[in-house]
């Protein structure tokens, strides 16, 4: 009983949906396109992963590379950062309007770095507070809406990975989290990596970034039900 | 020294780093090995195995940390890949010999247990040598062996085994357990890991340092400062050039910040596990607490891009250390209360008190590491015994218990916090003003360097070829270490006590897979 009182006297922690301006440091930012000066020189061997390239006389960034070396970051390289955290890109219609209120997760380590599950732990915590979405993590696949990924698929857990997706009813849907799990990010080359989830099983909803942020994977996740088209406008089929 | 015979010995490296090197013929290797003076606190790091050209391609290097603030290593050259094992002599050496079995296809003779290790046999076949470069080149070609089977099951009436994995309910890394029973306790556990191997150290092969950076800091994400200054020191040891003073101390702090927030994680992890919820929740968000103020500071919520061979990519001034120093403060305060709340409430206790002993010895056979083996009762901490980064300029209070059983490591990571907290508060006044970055161009030849990160001694083997690329860099990461250590915790302890255990361990997955 005491730990019950604990709680009752803490302060609430949970982010308010409401509030637009949320507190520094729930997103790394990202980097974004940006225009150079007018016969400026930019040197695009800034980023190690080829995600900047020179289109136009702008920096185009391919997001779906980078890796958060945190390189172009810097003042010096010019590359302008944005601090937003709606990240996610849909390939697929969301799941039908029956799925609004309650959706369950299963989440899978296809071989991460122990990042982005340290990200999805904090979403499902008190900071963020994922069930009251209507969104739960379940442990029993035949249960499971949704399937999480993250890491870059490894020789070892690709079967895991199959056998889940293929235990899952239908309708369902898969949401890759973390570079690693879109393409094999920094780890595509090895020997032992498939490289990217979707080499396995489809992906309809893919969030870039290195780890992406509790709030990007949570955006990935209200895309899924459908909640998150309204507010960014993007409707992708 | 009395070592075998044919053994000699000899120096190498740059001053900063005294390594005593004994030389010998891979027949006289478990002799030497049998007769090395003895040393307690003597530490088995790990074996670094490099293939080079004819005629002696075999090249092995058998690494120990000296409690002296020394390294001891015993290279052997072998014209063919016949060595004989030394695990019956240093137990804390089987699991690297396993490995290195696995990936260069080398025979230990006299090892008990070889094949289906890192490779596992229903992906990879026992004939993949992927690590070789010369011979044998990247090969992984070879055919996927047989579907894997448990090396032993508990023969007794009702025995059976229980595999558990790698997909968990929850939140989870993927690992398998397979734990071998007649009923209520556990009388053998097996661990299998590496369904996460993704070949790091080959993934690192002929590229600059700056770029496999990228990779060091991402073999365990959540400990990325320890990875990123393990790899960085060892190159700029091998360039002849330490990072700048500023870039030092920063570096130390940034180390602290980071051991404060992953004892604040294993310690929800350690709470979550017996069941209480309200005190876990309130840790994780004080982990997230931590996490956002990493990026606010230092841009990143795991400070990747950080820690960079020749010092450090940034400067935050001396505002932000001053925030950093009172959030650390009020975010350890409030850790510390729950904590001490915690050891009042016997619902707690019962679960931990007296569950996964581990004594003294067993964990020096074991080759235990960080907060673990302190648990233990050594006074293990390579910030002490092995300074780096700024470290002999505020040497840290170790924190040992004795008992070795669960809450002496609650006990152990609980008063770490205190002991970081302290570091940041005194680091925040000593931090010299200066350049954070200095050139480092490394030329050919290898160096290595151990750090202590939040989970234990880590260390990084990097050999850089006549352009300054690497060649080859072997990492021995503490979590392989413990890991190899949990079945003995586990032993006669009930099922229900298995997560527990497991949690008071602070194991990371990604860490020991690599
Ligand atoms: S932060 Fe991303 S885009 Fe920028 S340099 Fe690094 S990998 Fe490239
Ligand atoms: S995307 Fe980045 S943070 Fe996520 S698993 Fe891969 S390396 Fe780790």
């Amino acid at each position: 009983m005491p730990w019950f009182w604990e709680g009752m006297k803490s302060p609430i922690r949970t982010l308010s949906r409401r509030r637009p301006d949320q507190p520094p440091g729930v997103t790394p930012g990202r980097p974004v396109a940006t225009a150079l000066p007018p016969g400026a020189t930019w040197n695009p061997g800034i980023c190690p992963v080829e995600a900047l390239q020179e289109d136009s006389g702008a920096i185009a960034v391919e997001f779906d590379r980078c890796v958060h070396c945190m390189r172009c970051q810097q003042p010096e390289a010019g590359v302008a950062w944005a601090y937003d955290y709606q990240w996610a890109r849909q390939h697929t219609p969301p799941l039908p309007r029956a799925f609004q209120h309650s959706i369950h997760v299963r989440i899978i380590d296809a071989g991460d770095c122990g990042a982005c599950l340290s990200e999805v732990r904090q979403l499902t915590g008190p900071v963020y507070s994922l069930h009251r979405f209507g969104i739960y993590v379940t442990p029993t696949p035949r249960e499971a809406d949704v399937l999480l990924a993250v890491g870059p698929v490894t020789a070892g857990m690709k079967a895991a990975l199959r056998e889940a997706y293929q235990a899952m009813p239908t309708p369902k849907r898969v949401v890759a989290v973390g570079v690693c799990a879109l393409n094999g990010g920094i780890f595509a080359d090895g020997f032992a990596v498939e490289g990217g989830a979707a080499r396995v099983v489809p992906v309809d909803v893919a969030v870039g970034g290195c780890p992406p942020p509790p709030l990007a994977i949570l955006d990935a996740l209200q895309r899924v039900i459908g909640r998150g088209l309204a507010r960014s406008g993007e409707v992708r089929a | 020294m009395s070592a075998g015979g044919g053994a000699r010995t000899g120096r190498e490296g740059p001053e900063r780093f005294p390594a005593r090197i004994i030389y010998t013929a891979a027949a006289d290797l478990p002799a030497v090995v049998e007769q090395l003076p003895s040393a307690p606190g003597r530490l088995f790091l790990g074996l670094v195995v490099e293939e080079q050209e004819p005629p002696t391609p075999w090249h092995l290097q058998y690494w120990w940390a000296e409690p002296d603030s020394s390294w001891l290593v015993v290279d052997v050259a072998a014209q063919d890949p016949s060595i004989p094992s030394i695990s019956a002599v240093e137990f804390a050496a089987d699991w690297p010999e396993r490995e290195a079995e696995d990936l260069f296809g080398i025979a230990f003779a006299g090892h008990p247990q070889l094949g289906d290790f890192v490779l596992h046999d229903e992906d990879f076949g026992e004939s993949a040598v992927p690590m070789r470069q010369v011979a044998g080149g990247h090969g992984t070609t070879a055919a996927a062996g047989d579907a894997y089977r448990p090396p032993r099951i508990v023969e007794a009436p009702g025995g059976f085994l229980m595999p558990v994995g790698p997909v968990f309910s929850g939140i989870q890394e993927s690992v398998r357990f397979l734990l071998e029973t007649v009923g209520e306790e556990i009388m053998h556990a097996q661990v299998r890991l590496f369904y996460k191997y993704r070949g790091v150290e080959k993934l690192m092969e002929g590229h600059a340092p700056d770029r496999a950076l990228l990779l060091a800091e991402r073999v365990n994400g959540t400990q990325a400062t320890a990875h990123a200054l393990a790899f960085a020191t060892a190159v700029e040891r091998m360039a002849g050039a330490p990072a700048p003073m500023r870039a030092q101390m920063l570096r130390t702090l940034l180390a602290e910040w980071e051991r404060i927030r992953s004892h604040v994680g294993t310690l929800a992890g350690i709470v979550e596990s017996t069941g209480l919820s309200v005190p876990a929740n309130h840790l994780i968000a004080a982990e997230e607490r931590l996490l956002q103020q990493s990026a606010e500071h230092w841009g990143h919520r795991y400070l990747f891009g950080l820690v960079a061979p020749g010092g450090l990519t940034g400067d935050p001034g001396p505002a932000a250390l001053g925030a950093m120093a009172a959030e650390a403060e009020r975010v350890v305060s409030d850790v510390l209360r729950v904590c001490d709340r915690l050891t009042f409430d016997n619902s707690f206790l019962d679960r931990l008190e007296m569950v996964g002993v581990v004594p003294p010895a067993r964990a020096a056979t074991l080759g235990l590491v960080g907060p673990v083996r302190r648990a233990s009762g050594a006074e293990m901490d390579f910030r002490r015994s092995h300074p780096y980064a700024g470290y002999d300029q505020v040497p840290p209070a170790v924190a040992v218990e004795v008992e070795g059983d669960g809450y002496a490591r609650f006990r152990v990571f609980r008063r770490e916090l205190e002991a970081s907290l302290h570091l940041i508060q005194q680091l925040v006044h000593k931090i010299p003003a200066g350049p954070v970055t200095a050139p480092c161009s490394p030329g050919a030849g290898w160096a290595a360097a151990t750090v202590e990160a939040p989970s234990g001694a880590l260390t990084y083997w990097v050999r850089l070829d006549d352009h300054g690329r690497i060649r080859r860099c072997h990492i021995m990461p503490p979590s392989l270490a413990n890991w190899h250590g949990l079945p003995d915790a586990v032993r006669d302890y009930a099922f229900q006590d298995f997560p527990i255990i497991l949690a008071t361990y602070g194991l990371s997955v990604a860490d020991a897979d690599r």
